[in-house]
């Protein structure tokens, strides 16, 4: 192999890589916030919500799970103007983001729900809690701390995901690496250094979930 | 200008989906292969293979599959090959699954109770020859639903192969929106298409899981 490999240009493209950077970031933190939310909201709907609403999200989340990020980002930003909902790349991201999380978040919080012991349920009710205070913080809180390593994996995962973005010219990291690659025509280098890039902000990412777990549950884990 | 009926854009888009099902078949049998040499020196061989073996199942996981798909597209490059976009999406894909692969056959294996390592060792057993005659037996039952489960992400994972050019159902879905301008119907039968490659797989990956469940009861 004769090749030389260059990474002379990483300084004048700094700027470009750093605000991709911030878009990626910016991305998966509304991404996680507002789809971890849906996912929340559709367990309680799966686990405890009304009868006629369960099918509805049972579809939604069979569909999210077997068809591809880039499927659904597609059919966001292309497909639904035809319905003349019209949107930004970045919103059409944000958005496929939190459907995505929304159902992954779903499945996950829904075992951690389903491991609560019926009693207390009855526990909860009988110390004349209403039931959503009842779901809030005898369910719900417990739950959340059962299955807060899964959840912060797939958080982790839709932002490796996250990469394809670019694809809808939404102007995350890899939007950035595509653009500084064909200037400086060395496409490995790019790709290997925006690539590191992602594995630094995905460690990066799963130790400061792992730090919020600690601080939203300082309790320990009751079983 | 040339209509395109329903049927043009179903039966194009059908078309393209054997692509994306040989892909799917080539990644994941590469990929099982790569993964059990993987496993084989992650919870057994040397120190020094143990710690490579975990850095690279880390890298795999830790970084996105579409940087992966690049790297793998102009890196074959640096060696003086023409890459095709095949080529390609097969290599990255391979080493991707292999990754995730590794990495849950180990959590199989490591749920099988230490005595049972203890014991065929005891019995004069090599290291082989536990995982053939009595480790792996075990460890295959519980890996099957898993394994079943993470099929539905490699079908999906083809999906990126599209960006580097390989013509499966997204590029088709792509190509043929260009020539309809009808994204909506296009993307919907491909996420259409794709949902009934992968919903089986996930359903029997749960009924599976629901089984064997049984039998861990009953012991």
């Amino acid at each position: 192999m004769t090749y030389q490999f260059d990474f002379g240009w990483l300084i004048g493209s700094l700027p470009v890589l750093l605000k991709g950077i911030r878009i990626t970031v910016q991305l998966i933190l509304i991404g996680a916030v507002f789809g971890v939310a849906l996912g929340i909201a559709c367990a309680w709907v799966r686990t405890l919500g009304p009868k006629w609403l369960k099918p509805v999200v049972a579809t939604y989340v069979e569909l999210i799970r077997n068809t591809p990020f880039l499927i659904q980002l597609f059919f966001i930003f292309f497909g639904l103007p035809s319905l003349g909902i019209r949107m930004s790349e970045l919103t059409a991201a944000n958005l496929a983001m939190i459907v995505n999380l929304g159902a992954y978040s779903c499945e996950i919080i829904r075992a951690g729900i389903q491991a609560t012991p019926r009693g207390q349920f009855e526990a909860g009710a009988s110390l004349a809690m209403t039931p959503f205070q009842t779901f809030w913080h005898v369910v719900l809180v417990p739950a959340l701390q059962r299955i807060w390593p899964a959840l912060s994996s797939q958080i982790v995962m839709v932002m490796l995901g996250s990469a394809v973005v670019s694809q809808i010219a939404a102007e995350d990291l890899t939007f950035a690496a595509n653009f500084i690659q064909s200037r400086n025509f060395r496409a490995f280098e790019t790709y290997i250094v925006s690539t590191l890039i992602y594995l630094a902000l995905a460690i990066l990412l799963r130790q400061l979930l792992a730090g919020l777990g600690w601080m939203l549950f300082p309790r320990k884990a009751s079983r | 200008m040339t209509e395109f009926s329903f049927w043009d854009i179903l039966r194009n888009l059908l078309l393209a989906a054997r692509w994306t099902v040989v892909l799917s078949l080539v990644s994941f049998i590469g990929g099982g292969i790569v993964g059990v040499a993987l496993l084989f020196l992650r919870i057994g061989g040397r120190r020094g293979m143990r710690v490579l073996s975990r850095g690279y199942i880390q890298l795999f996981q830790g970084t996105p599959l579409l940087m992966q798909l690049f790297l793998a597209f102009f890196g074959l490059g640096l060696f003086g090959i023409d890459v095709p976009a095949w080529l390609a999406a097969c290599v990255a894909l391979i080493l991707w699954t292999a990754a995730f692969l590794a990495e849950i056959w180990r959590g199989c294996v490591e749920s099988i109770a230490k005595g049972q390592w203890e014991a065929s060792a005891s019995l004069g057993m090599g290291y082989l020859q536990q995982m053939r005659y009595v480790i792996l037996p075990q460890a295959l039952k519980v890996a099957v639903p898993p394994t079943v489960g993470f099929s539905v992400q490699v079908v999906k994972g083809t999906a990126l192969t599209s960006i580097i050019g390989f013509v499966e159902l997204s590029k088709a879905g792509s190509i043929v929106t260009n020539a309809t301008f009808q994204p909506f119907t296009v993307y919907g039968l491909v996420a259409l298409i794709y949902f009934a490659l992968c919903w089986p797989l996930s359903k029997s990956s749960q009924r599976l899981e629901r089984k064997l469940n049984v039998a861990h009861r009953n012991h």
